[in-house]
């Protein structure tokens, strides 16, 4: 069906609604972990639910992206669907990006207007009356109801762990360019080579901060629980934490198609799509950097 | 549909003109019995015939045009589709109608928010679902609770003239001097609004927000709360009484003397009657609206007292409940906002009420020595 | 917009594809866009009878003053799911539903672009509120903190059942932002081969900007139920300020999403209805570019204004004073389009066909509805207005006569290109009269209402607004059950009736009246010249 310049509807899908019902039974599980604890009840049920939820959507993302893969080396895919996809991906990024600006947002409002408020300055300083003591600061070192919300001891050092991990991520994302002129060269093994340095680089990321995680929470008294600080903190390394490892994921399964010979010099735009994210959680790393630890 | 729409704005136009005559149909805001309040209805006013004017070009053309230009009557269709001078006037017009609205509404904006060189300053806290007044500068405090009996409410009983909007203990203003509020909550957000002074504000837990008004006329004037804040959020009223300055001295010395006398109850000897009937009274007011006035509650969200494990076991775990409250439900730390006597009484009425036949009873005097074990 | 077209002939595409599948299947595993587009429609007029049902509740309860009907906690929980389902239920999906059926036609696409994920895109709204809804068998019931669900009252003090409310948002908001995404690429994308920007109907280009408000802002909600979802279950204190956060927070993420949602929720309207009234003037539309222009300033303006929905919460008087005048400025690009449809309308030769009749009461309650929203833009009387029934009637204005006649007008449009039958003609008129009469006598006294300041969101009131309650109410009701005549009307008219032609309004232009009605189940295989 697929002549010369026609673009690409496919047929009938079963992928969409098996997603569906994944989707539903792994949200449906995830709430009743949350509530069911909250009530003190047993969460085992709920746990399974979650998992064969989970199990579902492993299935259908190996499904739908084989018969994906498959299409595309069939050659069913036209330059048309290629531009298709290409805004596909931008646009998603740009929806990912709109998510971590929600959390940028809420760090800079509790910094430049919550907190100083809550301290005495400003329009709404009266707010003082009711938290005597507060003092305004940042890092929080002390919350507004310090029983309640028990506040950090000391913050991560931006210099030690995390600057580390700032070279890992900006190295990788100059090895993934490399491993991207690489194949479009067609020079397969440095290809390989380059891009499963980039993986390496994003394990270690990975790696070193649970082991930053670990320290606030054991040395630092830095929890979710510990106010703010630790709000804002754990949500927004948290989220770009989770961002990376799906990103690995997507390198991981590239890599694995390439062993596999997929991907040519011309089309190759899985690869790209990989590369692209792999750079945005890059950039939203530099701002956490920059927002999160140092300033 | 032009008749419709004409009549529709006749009828608005007509009724805020002839608002005197109408005004048991309460069809326009108020006018108020504030400067800001004025100010604001100015505004408003204002606003509004600039809006029925421009309605009145636009809707003309429309209803013209529908009238002349349709093919039942053989119109031939025109084709100009575009004339760059109309367009460019259509928006500059526009925006110099808005520059007009946007003076005055900024003025009145910055008056409004000037809260120096008040007067009288009063602390204004939201609570599910009640407010509580404090007079920082005189020390004293009390709350204020819907007054309008259930009955009417479930219609049992024939619904007074100011069914909903009236209220135990009104909030007591001087006239002629400017009050500052500073607003804030207990629990969730509560907004306390009183069309007539033109002040609306929300009350923000954690944070305190000021305003302030300058009543001119002695009257008794009605709010509500306006922020969605649970169950109970369309009872919980607000009364303002507005009175001289001579007769709101005397009411103040009169609280101050008051706050006084109900420190001294705490020391009086009780007898279990008489801690029962003011429990009843003091548990309607307070803690019927959650858990009911036969101790019923509303299962799950607002547990039974009615034969509850804590209503009849140890008095010290139904002390600590009432006092401190369940941290991260409705169920609030009463310590503070009640009396030791109103707590002493309701605790001792939830024990023997409804069957709860423990015959325990509990003095303002043990209440008083169990908040001063917890300091 | 008066594209010239290349006649094609259409037969041999059937050659290429096979028609639609048979039994549920096809439903269940459709990549078809005209399928899709039709899942969308019913699911949307579904959700529009709960939440309308909804509704009924609400006004039965506020007929008289007193408690008669529904217990307060249970209103609250009505008012909250009336919100929600109306929204996220109703009208957005009968838009997208729309985008699915008429963007490949109108610009010459085989399909939309990315076809199985729009498969998905639809799939999962009825999952989500089938979450959504079985929150009301819970125990402690559903959500009840209005669809703004503001905190603390939803994080500290909702019901157990908030966290599966979050859930049900997050799966609404992957169906928005994947529907989106593929309207954008395939208008980007697919269009035919001479379909420049420029020369693309209005709805399409609404479209466009109604898609890219949606993947700007659906990620912001979904970040903010996040954060709720973390102080609910995980102890955090984004929106307490024990532990240095603000409730206040809430509201500034939550708006700057449920701004943008508000003209998500109208944009398309003015597109559809920018189709409709220069067909039945028989007159090209005034002002293409300018109309153009006008949404994007619209889009544009939309993500600096909302907290004109916190004009109360104390905040400091310079943001008062900005958000109040750049509100302000967006009745000029809105006052553009509305004159640009009157002057479409002016010297044209006009006739008065059920779509037509739609369209012309849009432009005129939109209006109003926009005019109280310029009220309330005027931050000194908003303490007056706001919460108050005052803004219960502006956004009843510009949703019911705004979104929800602009989604009738469309239906009504394209119901010949749909079903290949015409509609009944004097049964779509009654449907109009009586949503008309009724929805102005629902929603006309409001306003009355609010003014003499009667609160949003209570289930019981004073004596005194007691006349203009049972007069909205009557409305109400007058305006529910006229919408069962709908349902009939549709149905009547996909089972049979007068056969349409291709293109059956005389005045109509564009790609879609080229091919025969009912459209084939698959169009433009190979795209056509527009010249
Ligand atoms: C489709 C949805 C929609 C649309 C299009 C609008 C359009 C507008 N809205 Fe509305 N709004 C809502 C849906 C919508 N709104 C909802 C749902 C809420 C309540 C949410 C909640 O709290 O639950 C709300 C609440 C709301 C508020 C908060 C009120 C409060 O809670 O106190 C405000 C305040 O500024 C506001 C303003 C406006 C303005 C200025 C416009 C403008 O876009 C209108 C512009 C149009 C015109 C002005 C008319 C045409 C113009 C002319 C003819 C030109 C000439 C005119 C002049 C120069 C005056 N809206
Ligand atoms: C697009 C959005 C949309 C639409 C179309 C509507 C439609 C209607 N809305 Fe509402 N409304 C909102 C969006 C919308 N609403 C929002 C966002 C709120 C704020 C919520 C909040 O405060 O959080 C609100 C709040 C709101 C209130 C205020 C509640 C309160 O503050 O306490 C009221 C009160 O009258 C109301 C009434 C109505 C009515 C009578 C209709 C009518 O148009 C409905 C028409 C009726 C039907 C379509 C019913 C048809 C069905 C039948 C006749 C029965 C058939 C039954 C079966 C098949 C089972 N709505
Ligand atoms: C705003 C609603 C509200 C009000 C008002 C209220 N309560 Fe409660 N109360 C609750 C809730 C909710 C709980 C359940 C807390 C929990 O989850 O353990 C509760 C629990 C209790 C309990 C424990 C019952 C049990 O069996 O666990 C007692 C005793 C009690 N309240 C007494 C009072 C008294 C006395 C008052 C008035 C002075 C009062 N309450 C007012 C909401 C309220
Ligand atoms: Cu308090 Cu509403
Ligand atoms: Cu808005």
């Amino acid at each position: 069906m697929a002549t010369e310049q026609t673009y690409y509807v496919p047929e009938q899908s079963k992928w969409p609604i098996i997603a569906t019902v994944g989707l539903l039974v792994t949200m449906y599980g995830l709430g009743s972990i949350m509530v069911d604890g909250s009530a003190g009840e047993s969460t085992t049920t709920a746990w399974v639910i979650f998992m064969i939820g989970s199990l579902i959507m492993a299935y259908m993302l190996f499904g739908w992206f084989g018969s994906v893969i498959k299409e595309s080396r069939d050659g069913l895919y036209s330059p048309q669907m290629d531009r298709s996809f290409r805004w596909g991906m931008s646009w998603f990024i740009f929806s990912e990006v709109m998510f971590f600006a929600a959390f940028f947002g809420a760090l800079f409002y509790a910094r430049t207007f919550a907190i100083p408020w809550l301290g005495g300055e400003g329009d709404r300083g009266s707010s003082n009356m009711l938290w005597e003591g507060f003092q305004a600061t940042w890092p929080l070192l002390q919350n507004p109801d310090a029983e309640a919300f028990p506040a950090p001891s000391g913050v991560i050092d931006p210099w030690h762990l995390p600057l580390v991990n700032t070279i890992l991520l900006v190295t990788s994302s100059f090895t993934v360019t490399v491993a991207h002129h690489a194949l479009k060269k067609d020079n397969r093994v440095r290809l390989k080579i380059w891009l499963a340095a980039t993986i390496v680089l994003a394990i270690a990321f990975v790696a070193f901060q649970a082991e930053e995680y670990v320290d606030a929470y054991t040395n630092l008294d830095l929890t979710l629980q510990s106010g703010i600080y630790g709000s804002t903190f754990f949500m927004l390394t948290g989220f770009h934490g989770a961002h990376v490892i799906l990103g690995t994921l997507m390198l991981t399964i590239m890599l694995i198609r390439i062993t596999k010979g997929h991907f040519t010099p011309e089309k190759h735009f899985g690869f790209e799509a990989a590369s692209w994210y792999w750079h945005f959680v890059d950039v939203v790393w530099l701002g956490l950097f920059v927002f999160v630890y140092i300033l | 549909m032009r008749k419709k729409a004409l009549r529709v704005g006749s009828l608005m136009a007509g009724l805020t003109l002839s608002q005197l005559a109408l005004a048991d149909w309460e069809v326009n805001m108020t006018p108020g019995v504030t400067g800001v309040s004025r100010d604001i209805f100015g505004l408003h006013m204002t606003i509004f015939w600039i809006c029925v004017a421009i309605g009145i070009v636009v809707f003309g053309v429309m209803f013209w045009s529908i009238f002349a230009h349709r093919k039942s009557r053989g119109y031939k269709p025109a084709n100009f589709h575009e004339h760059t001078w109309v367009e460019i006037l259509w928006t500059i017009i526009p925006l110099a109608i808005l520059v007009v609205m946007a003076i005055p509404a900024t003025i009145t904006l910055l008056d409004m928010y000037n809260t120096d060189e008040s007067e009288v300053d009063i602390k204004v806290t939201g609570y599910q679902w009640k407010w509580r007044y404090d007079f920082i500068n005189e020390e004293f405090g009390y709350f204020s609770t819907l007054s309008t009996p259930r009955d009417e409410i479930y219609n049992r009983a024939e619904k007074n003239e100011n069914y909903l909007l009236e209220v135990d203990k009104p909030l007591v203003l001087p006239v002629g001097r400017k009050v500052r509020f500073l607003m804030t909550a207990n629990d969730v957000i509560h907004s306390w609004w009183v069309p007539a002074l033109g002040v609306k504000k929300d009350a923000i837990p954690g944070f305190i927000n000021e305003t302030w008004t300058r009543i001119d006329e002695p009257g008794i004037y009605r709010g509500q709360c306006t922020e969605l804040c649970g169950k109970d959020h369309g009872f919980m009223p607000i009364v303002v009484k507005a009175v001289p300055q001579d007769e709101y001295d005397e009411w103040v010395a009169e609280q101050v003397a008051m706050a006084e006398k109900e420190r001294e109850l705490t020391s009086k000897d009780w007898t279990l009657e008489e801690l029962m009937a003011r429990g009843e009274k003091a548990y309607d007011t307070t803690c019927a609206a959650c858990h009911q006035q036969d101790g019923s509650g509303s299962p799950p969200a607002f547990p039974a007292l009615k034969g509850s494990a804590v209503a009849t076991g140890p008095v010290d775990h139904h002390m600590d409940i009432v006092v401190h409250g369940v941290s991260g439900t409705a169920m609030q730390a009463f310590g503070k906002q009640l009396s030791e006597v109103d707590l002493a009484a309701i605790i001792t009425y939830e024990r023997n009420a409804w069957g709860n036949d423990t015959g325990e009873m509990v003095t303002p005097k043990q209440i008083l020595d169990y908040k001063n074990a917890q300091q | 917009m008066s594209a010239v077209i290349d006649t094609h002939d259409h037969s041999h595409d059937q050659d290429h594809h096979h028609g639609p599948a048979k039994g549920f299947k096809r439903w269940l595993l459709t990549t078809n866009h005209k399928d899709i587009g039709t899942m969308y429609l019913i699911f949307s007029f579904t959700m529009f009878l709960l939440g309308g049902t909804m509704a009924m509740v609400i006004r039965a309860e506020l007929f008289q003053p007193g408690l008669q009907i529904v217990e307060p906690a249970f209103f609250n929980q009505m008012t909250t799911m009336h919100g929600l389902i109306m929204v996220f239920g109703a009208v957005m999906p009968a838009f997208v539903g729309l985008a699915n059926w008429m963007i490949p036609l109108m610009i010459g696409a085989p399909d939309m672009a990315l076809p199985r994920m729009n498969n998905w895109s639809f799939w999962i709204l009825p999952a989500a509120f089938a979450l959504l809804v079985s929150t009301l068998f819970m125990s402690g019931g559903a959500p009840n903190f209005g669809w703004t669900f503001y905190a603390p009252l939803s994080t500290t003090y909702g019901p157990p059942s908030t966290t599966f409310f979050i859930f049900a948002i997050h799966m609404m908001g992957i169906s928005s932002i994947m529907g989106a995404i593929n309207v954008i690429a395939t208008i980007l994308n697919l269009r035919a081969p001479g379909m420049t920007l420029m020369k693309m109907p209005l709805f399409v280009w609404t479209w466009l900007i109604t898609a890219f408000l949606l993947i700007a802002v659906m990620p912001v909600l979904a970040g903010v139920v996040t954060m709720m979802l973390m102080d609910i279950n995980f102890g955090t204190s984004f929106f307490n300020a024990a532990g240095g956060g603000d409730p206040v927070l809430f509201q500034h993420v939550f708006w700057f999403f449920g701004h943008p949602e508000v003209y998500i929720m109208i944009l398309p309207a003015f597109g559809a209805v920018s189709e409709i009234i220069p067909a039945f003037s028989r007159k090209r539309l005034f002002g293409y570019a300018s109309m153009v222009y006008a949404v994007g300033a619209i889009a544009l303006l939309s993500f600096v204004v909302w907290a004109h929905h916190m004009f109360t919460v104390g905040m400091p008087v310079a943001g008062e004073i900005f958000f109040m005048y750049c509100t302000m400025l967006i009745a000029v690009p809105t006052g553009v389009k509305v004159f640009n449809w009157v002057a479409t309308m002016f010297r044209g030769s006009m006739t008065f066909e059920a779509p037509m009749l739609f369209s012309i009461a849009f432009v005129i309650l939109f209006t109003i509805g926009g005019f109280s929203g310029l009220m309330l833009a005027i931050a000194p009387a908003d303490f007056q207005y706001h919460d108050t029934y005052f803004v219960v009637a502006h956004f009843h204005y510009v949703l019911v006569p705004g979104a929800i006649f602009g989604i009738f007008a469309s239906a009504y449009y394209w119901l010949p290109k749909w079903t290949g039958n015409m509609y009944d003609e004097t049964l779509a008129k009654t449907h109009f009269w009586m949503s008309f009469i009724g929805m102005n006598l629902a929603f006309f006294p409001m306003h009355f209402l609010g003014l003499a300041g009667m609160p949003r969101r209570i289930p019981d009131y004073a004596l005194q607004f007691a006349d203009f309650n049972m007069v909205s109410s009557i409305g109400a009701f007058m305006f529910g059950s006229t919408q069962l005549l709908f349902l009939f009307i549709v149905v009547k008219c996909a089972r049979g009736g007068e056969k349409a032609a291709a293109k059956p309004w005389d005045g109509a232009e564009g790609l879609e009246w080229t091919v025969p009605s009912p459209a084939p189940y698959h169009t433009f295989s190979t795209p056509p010249e527009v010249k």
